[in-house]
């Protein structure tokens, strides 16, 4: 609507009162000015259109046959049998220890690899935001495992952290440590596996940062620099005030990236191991959960079900990132009215 | 003039994008109009497509150029999926999905109930195809629905012998000559975990365990049964089975032991321990020697031998089947009954050892008098003819029979590497089993 509001003073009047020239025109006025006003009043949405057709078809129609499936008990080789089961697949899930397992995975999985992932960006942007010979270069390296596949990152990784004749057992053998077995330890796959996220989107994340760096005024700086402040003072009270909306941003965009997770584990157990996460579904996350149910058990009505808890848990976490955020900023409101 | 004529540049983008998004939508569900299976006639020309997995012999060995070379207007393209598992899920997705199927795709035996019972429509009947009829009686009726339809043509099977490192034999005090070997565990599993326990004792040095996986025990000893998981009705009966808690008992008992490298075969670890020889034997159906003879590499040429397994048993074992949706059926049907036939089988096993299942091939003496050069001129068509002769002649399979047989193996594993104790594995086994079938 907002969007035929400029059109309007221009062709609006056009249409009351027929120009001049119209006489020549073949067309009736009447009919003509129908056209134009649909023309004026249609052509918004006929702009719009395909993103939300699109969306019906690819985003919409499919959230709501998953729910219709979740609701069934259907098989993958069997589509056409569908069996009402109401909700039993939710509670089903609700009651199965390898959903809790799943979502202790993500979580622990989300946070190992988010955290140390956003720090590096940030030092990494904040030294990448320095004058220095051959920038360019140094940005499009930060930038190329982002380019990388997950599978091809995730197959190297899963060579490199092989229990006998993996590199970084080799390496830790030079200095006196036993083999680890990476994969069937639990907190070791999981350190693993987000050490393939990280790789892949620490330099994605400090660029943004550093575009995000390279808006705020050098005056800060320089006032800073005048009053005292070391390059550490500096970054802490300019720089990361000056890119906070940014790092919101990264971290809704990890946190979203962090719930799905589902390539770097699959590959690095490979095979069935891959699908449930380890012998003991160590590292087994929602993602594969879906996986393992959809296209290993092929029972598509739980596959679903499991879609659309994980849906449910992206809404959830992201109201209550919003109720945080109002709490935290009323808070800090009065206070930084009286500093300013 | 010119309002008129930004109006009706107005009109135009208004069309296009309205007809470019309708195009959106249309060619998103378009696909529907050609074959969908890739393969097809062109100018006189036929194209088959085939999707196989693991080593099927076909496309390493040339016999798809042979085929080429022979039928001038024929092309074939096949993908070869390295893991059955990955090939399987793809399969089923084309399957439900109806699209991104090829025209002749290959069908594992843990799968072949389960495509037998729920998709055998979309296969192509082949009962009916001439000079079929020198197959091993029970090959061909693991792929027959109960009205007599043949989805597929059998290609190998698997008859099981152990793969032994003499060397490491040697080192360890053991035997080293294919009949003494045979000899310490002839008649029984359990003499093979007991002479792996005389291995542990008397091999000096470390970094060597005596099999690669418990699994593979486990597998062994439960394909010597004509009924697995499944009995004749299609229940459920590993539970009460004394061959599956049997198997399980022993498999745990080497793994609990240190008997085993503890890998899992066909992943990661496995091929660089059969090159680095971090394990004395591997329990090996006819199908695997090619897969040991390319990982092991020209280095351990010799070191390997085989010798018969305890008791016979078929671990494996594929079809050939053509899909109904394929627009060059006869031509493919064509190209898998010759694959398949005698001549090719024959071949096939000679030069990768995957048995033939043709009984015709089986009595052919290019088979029976067939040595193995790597495996130090070991006579495979002697040593498995012989654990053919014991396979039971009926073969229960079940629906899920690939995916318990996982699941098991992901049990073993929890007692090999996570350290639980096998009534705990096996009480997540049963979990599992049921989560998977239910």
């Amino acid at each position: 609507m907002a969007a035929s509001t400029p059109v309007a003073p221009a062709g609006g009047p056009a249409g009351k009162h027929p120009a001049p020239g119209a006489p020549e025109d073949s067309a009736p006025p009447r009919r003509r000015a129908l056209l134009h006003r649909l023309d004026v009043r249609g052509a918004p949405y006929a702009f719009v259109a395909p993103f939300f057709i699109v969306f019906a078809a690819f985003s919409f129609y499919p959230l709501v046959y998953t729910s219709w499936i979740s609701l069934h008990r259907v098989e993958l080789a069997t589509m056409n049998v569908m069996e009402w089961v109401a909700f039993d697949n939710y509670v089903a899930l609700w009651e199965d220890e390898r959903f809790w397992n799943a979502v202790g995975n993500t979580i622990t999985l989300g946070v190992i690899s988010t955290v140390p992932q956003l720090l590096m960006a940030l030092g990494l942007a904040h030294l990448l935001n320095y004058r220095m010979r051959g920038s360019t270069f140094f940005r499009v390296a930060a930038l190329t495992p982002y380019a990388t596949s997950v599978g091809a990152a995730a197959l190297v990784f899963t060579m490199l952290f092989e229990r006998d004749f993996g590199m970084i057992n080799w390496m830790l053998g030079l200095f006196g440590f036993d083999n680890v077995d990476f994969e069937n330890n639990k907190w070791a796959a999981q350190i693993a596996i987000s050490t393939i996220v990280i790789w892949r989107w620490t330099g994605y994340n400090a660029l943004l940062y550093l575009a995000a760096m390279q808006a705020v005024p050098r005056e800060r700086y320089e006032a800073a620099a005048i009053d005292g402040a070391s390059r550490w003072q500096q970054f802490l009270t300019v720089t990361v005030p000056g890119i906070r909306s940014t790092i919101v941003f990264t971290i809704v965009l990890s946190t979203i990236g962090a719930t799905q997770l589902f390539g770097e584990p699959l590959i690095f157990g490979q095979g069935p191991n891959g699908i449930t996460g380890g012998a003991d579904n160590q590292y087994q996350t929602l993602g594969l959960l879906l996986y393992e149910e959809g296209w290993k058990n092929y029972q598509m009505g739980r596959a679903a079900t499991v879609a659309w808890v994980m849906f449910l848990l992206l809404v959830l976490v992201f109201v209550i990132q919003r109720v945080v955020r109002r709490a935290a900023s009323r808070r800090s409101a009065p206070t930084r009215s009286t500093a300013s | 003039m010119s309002r008129n004529q930004k109006l009706l540049r107005t009109r135009i983008t208004g069309a296009v994008s309205a007809v470019a998004a309708l195009g959106l939508i249309v060619g998103c569900s378009g696909g529907g109009g050609d074959s969908g299976t890739g393969g097809g006639v062109k100018d006189g020309k036929v194209t088959i497509t085939m999707g196989l997995f693991g080593v099927m012999g076909y496309k390493e060995t040339g016999l798809l150029d042979r085929y080429m070379k022979e039928n001038p207007n024929v092309t074939i393209k096949a993908e070869v999926a390295g893991d059955e598992q990955t090939y399987y899920t793809a399969l089923q997705t084309h399957l439900a999905a109806g699209s991104g199927l090829k025209d002749i795709q290959g069908i594992e035996i843990g799968r072949a109930k389960e495509l037998v019972d729920t998709q055998a429509d979309k296969f192509v009947d082949l009962a009916g195809v001439p000079g079929i009829d020198h197959y091993l009686p029970w090959k061909l009726s693991q792929v027959t629905t109960p009205d007599k339809k043949l989805i597929g043509l059998g290609t190998d099977i698997g008859p099981m012998a152990v793969c032994y490192r003499k060397d490491l034999f040697e080192q360890a005090g053991l035997p080293t000559d294919r009949n003494e070997v045979a000899k310490l565990w002839a008649g029984d599993w359990s003499k093979y975990v007991q002479a792996g326990k005389d291995f542990k004792a008397g091999f000096k040095g470390d970094g060597v365990a005596f099999m690669d996986s418990a699994s593979g025990l486990f597998n062994a000893m439960i394909y010597g049964n004509s009924e697995q998981f499944y009995d004749k009705d299609g229940k459920l009966i590993y539970r009460d089975s004394p061959t599956v808690t049997g198997a399980w008992d022993l498999a745990s008992q080497a793994a609990t032991s240190g008997l085993t490298a503890k890998l899992r075969q066909f992943q990661p670890g496995w091929d660089p321990g059969l090159a680095n020889s971090t394990f004395a034997t591997t329990v090996c159906p006819a199908w695997m020697l090619g897969h040991i003879t390319e990982k092991a590499g020209p280095k351990n040429k010799g070191k390997w031998d085989v010798a018969k397994a305890p008791k016979g048993a078929n671990w494996g074992g594929s079809f050939l089947g053509v899909m109904e949706q394929s627009p060059v059926k006869e031509e493919a049907k064509k190209l898998v009954a010759w694959l398949t036939a005698p001549e090719q089988q024959e071949f096939v096993f000679q030069k990768l050892g995957n048995f033939p299942s043709s009984q015709k091939a089986l009595t052919s003496p290019a088979v029976t008098g067939a040595k193995q050069e790597y495996f130090g001129n070991a006579p495979i068509g002697e040593i498995f003819g012989a654990a053919a002769q014991e396979i039971p002649d009926e073969q229960v399979l079940g629906r899920k029979d690939g995916t318990i047989k996982d699941i098991f193996s992901q049990g073993l594993t929890l007692i090999e590497s996570q350290n639980k104790s096998p009534e705990e594995a096996w009480k997540t086994t049963d979990e599992r089993i049921e989560k998977a079938t239910g």
